[in-house]
């Protein structure tokens, strides 16, 4: 590879780190996320939870849709979850699931 | 060697423009320049949430704190502290991760006050910051001229542990040097005030230490109110773990509080004589944090009138209030709503400066109370802006059930401990 091709490729790359690493929006404004900050208060910063309370990130969007339509129909025992989940919509728990599933 | 030339540079900048736009990443020198300075005031459980998702959304985004103690101690669970359930450590908290791992500025200095035309923000320490957008978090202050006797000098010696800290260090080594049979006074405040359900949760656990430590000992709350928060639930946890303990005189029976004698350390209820205490434990009425009535953001009431969708105050332009200082009605003054407003805020400030449109607002709360350390209850909400404010969601929410087993309450009381764990990780971790 010529010299100048190398170079370009080198600038081309620490531009791109210069500007996803450093600035921009590290999360997105959006209603999923919103939405799912509500949860962290109890399940922890993106659903990684350090003490009783279960951990919720990176389970699979299937997964927690699931546990949270039980707890809404009561098919699943809760202590509060199923006061929590009456607030939110079918969509609206579908958002929810996709952001922690999304989360590691 | 070939040189890259400016214009081969900015051609390949250009095309690397181009291709991450078609993959949906951010499109390179297109980034929303976000910009922008946002000072908040107050590291508590509103203004350092509001901080560490500030820079969650924006990286761009400067977000200076400022907090008068260089950690912070909690309220929620300093109850557990008076109980002799954990050490003060347990409920304290560094700003490290905020600054580190979040890149927040934090300033330990005092605002002292605003200027909102010029947009600064006076310290204390002498400096001043400036800024695009202020928070206002700062917690409440207490009003020393409510009751007649009971003024900050006078919380030396009837502390309201309303502010952790130092004074709850006072209530625990009165508590520890009261004698067997003693008696322990708590009159807690009209409504509103910060934390409706914590003046009978700390009865609960000043009661779980008594029961072990001082078993003839007991508590008597004189209340101002004709009902609380959680009331029939912890009526019934205090039947089943203190009987003949706890005593609470209603607003009927005359329990609120005239006045106080500091050196007799007696209480005036409306009705009768004075009533002595081992321990008085006055928790008076309250009202915005100081800064902001300086800063003229507060009304008659004493709390913050604001946009309850994005917390900007209805007094000023650009300062946004959040937690018990804001007047955010349905929600309680607790730290979680405190927390849960923070995030909402963050929104609006980070779509505000960027020039986007924020997300429809989804506000929280749950409220853990101990009644013992194996024996827990809840209250829920969740919330939304309707036509005339913030309203809790319908059919959503509510308290434990009443019905519930010991094995509910255990498991609550375990929830209660990782809920802490987890909005403090959530907050200063």
């Amino acid at each position: 590879m010529r010299t100048s091709m190398r170079l370009m490729n080198i600038t081309l790359m620490l531009a791109a780190g210069l500007l996803f690493g450093e600035t921009g929006q590290a999360e997105e404004l959006s209603r999923k996320a919103m939405l799912s900050a509500s949860c962290e208060g109890c399940h922890g910063t993106y659903g990684r939870s350090p003490g009783a309370i279960p951990s919720i990130a990176g389970k699979s969007a299937e997964y927690l849709r699931d546990a949270l339509e039980k707890f809404r129909s009561g098919e699943k025992p809760a202590t509060v979850m199923s006061r929590h989940v009456n607030g939110y919509t079918e969509e609206e728990i579908r958002l929810i699931s996709e952001y922690f599933s999304e989360q590691k | 060697m070939s040189r890259i030339t400016r214009r081969n540079f900015v051609v390949s900048v250009g095309a690397l423009s181009a291709a991450t736009s078609v993959l949906g990443w951010p499109a390179l020198g297109q980034a929303k320049a976000t910009g922008g300075r946002v000072v908040v005031i107050g590291g508590g459980f509103g203004g350092a949430t509001c901080a560490k998702y500030l820079r969650r959304l924006s990286t761009d985004i400067e977000v200076t704190l400022v907090e008068r103690d260089s950690n912070f101690m909690t309220c929620p669970f300093s109850n557990a502290v008076l109980g002799g359930l954990y050490d003060m450590d347990f409920i304290t908290h560094d700003y490290k991760a905020l600054r580190d791992e979040y890149g927040v500025k934090v300033v330990h200095d005092s605002a002292v006050d605003i200027d909102p035309d010029a947009k600064k923000v006076r310290l204390a320490g002498g400096s001043a910051l400036q800024y695009d957008r202020l928070v206002v978090s700062p917690g409440i202050d207490l009003r020393w001229d409510a009751i007649e006797g009971y003024d900050e000098a006078a919380s030396a010696t009837m502390p309201h542990a309303w502010k952790a800290g130092k004074q709850t260090m006072i209530l625990r080594k009165q508590l520890d040097a009261m004698p067997d049979g003693g008696v322990v006074i708590i009159a807690p405040p009209p409504n509103p005030f910060r934390c409706p359900p914590g003046p009978y949760e700390r009865a609960s656990l000043i009661a779980h230490y008594l029961k072990h430590k001082k078993p003839r000992s007991k508590i008597r709350i004189f209340d101002p109110k004709p009902k609380f928060s959680k009331q029939p639930l912890f009526e019934q946890g205090w039947q089943a773990l203190y009987p003949g303990m706890i005593e609470w005189i209603s607003e009927a029976e005359g329990g609120a509080i005239d006045s106080v004698d500091v050196k007799a350390l007696t209480v005036k209820p409306t009705f009768g004589e004075p009533q002595q205490g081992d321990v008085v434990n006055v928790i008076p009425p309250q009202k915005a944090g100081a800064i902001a009535e300086v800063a003229g953001l507060t009304n008659d009431s004493g709390w913050c009138p604001v946009d309850q969708r994005t917390f900007e105050s209805r007094a000023q332009k650009h300062i946004h209030v959040i937690g018990d200082a804001a007047i955010a009605n349905p929600m309680p003054k607790s730290g979680y709503a405190a927390s849960s407003q923070g995030k909402v805020c963050a929104a609006a400030i980070v779509a505000s400066l960027s020039g986007q449109e924020m997300p429809e607002p989804s506000y929280v709360n749950t409220c853990y109370s101990l009644v013992g350390p194996d024996y827990g209850i809840s209250v829920a909400a969740v919330y939304r802006h309707g036509d005339d404010g913030i309203a809790g969601v319908e059919g959503a929410g509510g308290v434990s059930p009443k019905d519930a087993d010991a094995a509910f309450r255990l498991a609550e009381s375990r929830y209660a401990v990782g809920w802490y764990q987890s909005i403090t990780a959530d907050i200063w971790g």
